[in-house]
């Protein structure tokens, strides 16, 4: 397995933690905790050695569109690129005031 | 087939399979806040706690934050009630030594406040191949400390075992199983101890062949467990009708005899060799017959 540590500038924010996905076959579990300093800290990790470039690639493009501060917990067991989009994007839309929090209800 | 709702309207059979709400496809955390009344639940250790495996990292292997467990405490029909759910699509839902020690301690904590005049039942939602074989001794021992954590609850207040599938039930975690108050199955839900594949490596394809799924389910499936005894409700996958199965199996309270006592009937059942041949049939459709929800199909207390 490998650990990536990545950083992108951030001027968005969070309302609330966010925890989705799972660490199951072809998907990944993400970890979201909300930040003030205007930084978005990712720890990748991943089952799959050797893939730091399409990783970047796909980072990248997310918080270029989606600079929200924070730190970010992925947590990786071989997702495809676009399954990454989209458990990050779920990060996204269950961060939000309005969803309900899972976790500790 | 092209007009399916046209289908369900004429058979009305199928109009329960048809608006159900899979609780197969949930995972874990959302299994356990359908089982409980709405709102009601409060998880404990939750992945934000962090407390993951230690020994999957120097093996190669990604660990879950929550370990691939949940322990949600909540209401059920307005008592007391803890849930603890196996999610099955992390590392098989096996159980290591933090997976293992979170089921445990909830156990031995609701036997504690049941001790103390505080009752609470327990829900164990099994999706699980059993012990985790990266943790060897560790997750056996957890196993031995969720067997004793049960028994003495489960003399307290009713311990409900829930398997739904698609893993059912398998392992050590089918021990637990055996010892539950009362078993809740669906007819994708399976319970045996040695999984298909490994009978087949270890005593050969004659015996069993691991890529037949009818040998499969016509021996370790909920409707053969049902039919054997080995379960008290068969449920069709729906959310509510496994949670009103739970209710009504919570509802019996603690028997005389558990199921794990009546080694005298099981042998009997065994030789006689009723039940055996469990039904699958639903005329010419090869559908499982489909209890409406809310209705689960319930063994009386003491069969």
């Amino acid at each position: 397995m490998q650990t990536l540590n990545l950083e992108y500038p951030a001027t968005g924010s969070a309302a609330r933690r966010a925890h989705v996905g799972v660490v199951g076959s072809g998907d990944l579990e993400i970890l979201f905790e909300p930040g003030t300093d205007a930084t978005a800290s990712v720890r990748v990790r991943t089952t799959v050695d050797g893939f730091d470039v399409v990783w970047r690639r796909v980072l990248d493009a997310f918080f270029a569109h989606h600079p929200v501060a924070g730190r970010y917990e992925l947590n990786d067991f071989g997702a495809t690129p676009g399954i990454v989009s989209l458990r990050l994007l779920q990060v996204l839309e269950t961060s939000k005031p309005a969803h309900k929090e899972r976790i500790g209800q | 087939m092209s007009d399916i709702p046209a289908l369900v309207a004429e058979r009305p059979e199928l109009q329960a399979l048809w608006h159900r709400h899979s609780f197969v496809e949930l995972d874990a955390r959302a299994r356990a806040h359908a089982i409980l009344d709405k709102g009601t639940g409060h998880e404990y250790c939750d992945p934000f706690d962090r407390i993951e495996s230690p020994w999957l990292e120097p093996q190669g292997l990604v660990p879950q934050a929550d370990d691939g467990l949940v322990v949600v405490k909540g209401q059920l029909a307005g008592e007391p009630c803890v849930v603890i759910g196996i999610e099955g699509a992390f590392q098989g839902g096996s159980i290591g030594e933090v997976s293992g020690a979170k089921a445990a301690c909830a156990l031995q904590l609701a036997a504690r406040d049941a001790r103390a005049g505080q009752p609470i039942s327990a829900v164990l939602v099994l999706e699980t191949g059993g012990v985790r074989l990266q943790e060897g001794t560790l997750g056996l021992n957890a196993v031995a400390e969720i067997l004793s954590a049960l028994l003495e609850l489960r003399g307290l207040r009713p311990v409900i075992g829930v398997a739904t599938g698609p893993l059912g039930s398998y392992g050590g975690m089918s021990i637990v199983a055996g010892l539950c108050t009362r078993m809740v199955l669906t007819h994708e839900g399976r319970l045996g101890f040695n999984g298909a594949q490994v009978i087949e490596s270890e005593a050969g394809v004659a015996e069993f062949d691991s890529s037949d799924r009818a040998l499969i389910w016509s021996v370790n499936g909920g409707a053969q467990r049902y039919a054997t005894g080995l379960a008290d409700a068969l449920v069709l996958d729906d959310a509510p009708a496994v949670r009103q199965a739970v209710i009504t199996a919570v509802a019996v309270g603690v028997p005389e005899r558990h199921r794990s006592e009546e080694l005298d009937v099981l042998a009997a059942r065994l030789g006689s060799g009723d039940g055996a041949q469990a039904r699958f049939s639903l005329a010419g459709l090869g559908l499982p017959p489909a209890p409406s929800p809310g209705s689960a199909r319930q063994r009386g207390a003491g069969s």
